[in-house]
């Protein structure tokens, strides 16, 4: 058992109880694990496919989250409309760079830089690439740790909304952007939910394959 | 086939062995983590998510920010943002931090507690194996330490508008925020395997 995996051994393992099971006795009882009862699956179903339909989706979200206004600020009569980049813009003027670079980089960067490397990690397993597997792994590990921050920027629009209710003094009300990056959010979080890092692995065994690259 | 693990990152199958105290059992391949073995992890879990639940009604209960210029005040809590967010016809957004913000981390205590009590008293939870299942869905939608970045955000944004209290919940929140984390440490997930081969032996 030097160097074998669990599909090659003809098992596969349970995702909730660990427990590894025959494909056949999994058969038998109707793919349901013998320790815990849960829906076992060797892979998860379908992730090529639900992981592009989810990109796909975020990233045509992605446009109208960034174009629309994220919020309206009436501020002593006078009225004003910020989306995200001409917020992050505002506090650089401000003077408040860390705010504007949190922003910039939860609100921009992340989501964008998700949808790459998910991109890219999915051509690589279509391609049957055996480039870097660690590396590859570890880049998606990191996009399953950095997309939930995504969300932060909807939630200082809650707070922001909640709050500066001050009558004519000042007002803010949520913009039609919101909706729109808040699914985005969501719709990433789901797409690296939906990858399966052993599908980068499962090439470095295909012995048929040991002449490219 | 008990003595074995697969890697869940890379599908490696590897010997399990039983591990000193405080130590972390990694993929030799990916450098995923397999199975650890905690210290006291029934004690320590039920403890962290029993202070999480008082921590929890406390940030809800009163109001995490307050606003004061020209005389005019406005608190708020997280429920009114939601509310507000609601009148505004902005639906889905205002469910969506509802249910990451609240519902969500509730689910996680209560889902903590249910496992982690009845096991502590040595009697096996009746539904173990489908909450043990719904923990780990939960904790990937449980969005509070974002939330408190915002209540930073928001803190700064409006500092030159108008003067911000913090209030009461704002520190509820942030200790919530550590001892939800380290209660979902402390959980030591061979425990409940073997919990969940019992409950099928029987």
């Amino acid at each position: 058992m030097a160097s074998l995996t669990a599909k090659q051994a003809g098992l596969a393992s349970c995702h909730v109880c660990k427990l590894l099971t025959p494909l056949a006795q999994l058969a038998a009882r109707r793919g349901h694990c013998p320790r815990c009862g849960s829906l076992v699956h060797q892979r998860k179903t379908d992730s090529l496919n639900r992981c592009w339909a989810l990109i796909i989706a975020s990233a045509i979200l992605y446009l109208p989250a960034n174009l629309l206004p994220m919020t309206h600020t009436a501020h002593l009569g006078k009225i004003q409309e910020d989306t995200i980049i001409s917020g992050v813009i505002y506090f650089l003027s401000t003077g408040s760079w860390p705010i504007a670079l949190v922003i910039f980089i939860a609100s921009i960067f992340v989501p964008l830089l998700k949808l790459f490397i998910l991109a890219a990690l999915l051509i690589s397993v279509h391609r049957g690439s055996r480039w870097r597997p660690v590396d590859r792994t570890r880049l998606y590990r990191m996009t399953e740790l950095v997309g939930r921050w995504s969300m932060v920027d909807i939630y200082v629009v809650t707070i922001l909304v909640a709050l500066v209710k001050l009558g004519a003094l000042a007002d803010i009300e949520a913009g039609a952007a919101a909706p729109f990056f808040a699914l985005m959010v969501v719709l990433t979080m789901f797409a690296a939910m939906a990858f399966d890092p052993r599908l980068i692995w499962d090439q470095m065994e295909d012995p048929r394959d040991s002449s490219n690259e | 086939m008990d003595q074995y693990i697969a890697c869940h990152d890379c599908d490696l199958l590897h010997t399990a062995r039983s591990l000193p105290v405080g130590r972390i059992a990694l993929c030799s391949r990916c450098g995923a983590v397999l199975y650890r073995h905690k210290r006291n992890p029934l004690d320590r879990t039920l403890a962290l998510a029993l202070t999480g639940l008082i921590l929890f009604i406390l940030a809800n209960s009163f109001p995490f920010l307050a606003i004061k210029q020209a005389g005019l005040s406005q608190q708020t809590t997280l429920i009114s943002g939601i509310i507000e967010l609601y009148h505004e016809k902005l639906y889905l957004v205002s469910l969506l931090v509802l249910l990451t913000t609240l519902v969500v981390p509730f689910l996680e205590l209560c889902t903590l507690l249910y496992i982690f009590l009845p096991l502590r008293l040595g009697v096996q939870p009746k539904y173990l194996a489908v909450s043990w299942r719904c923990l780990s869905k939960l904790r990937s939608w449980s969005l509070m330490e974002v939330f408190m970045l915002a209540i930073l955000v928001a803190m700064v944004k409006l500092a030159g508008m108008a003067t911000i209290v913090p209030g009461v919940s704002v520190f509820a929140f942030a200790a919530l925020i550590f001892i939800l984390a380290a209660a979902c440490t402390a959980i030591d997930p061979t425990l409940i395997w073997a919990a969940l081969e019992e409950s099928w032996r029987r």
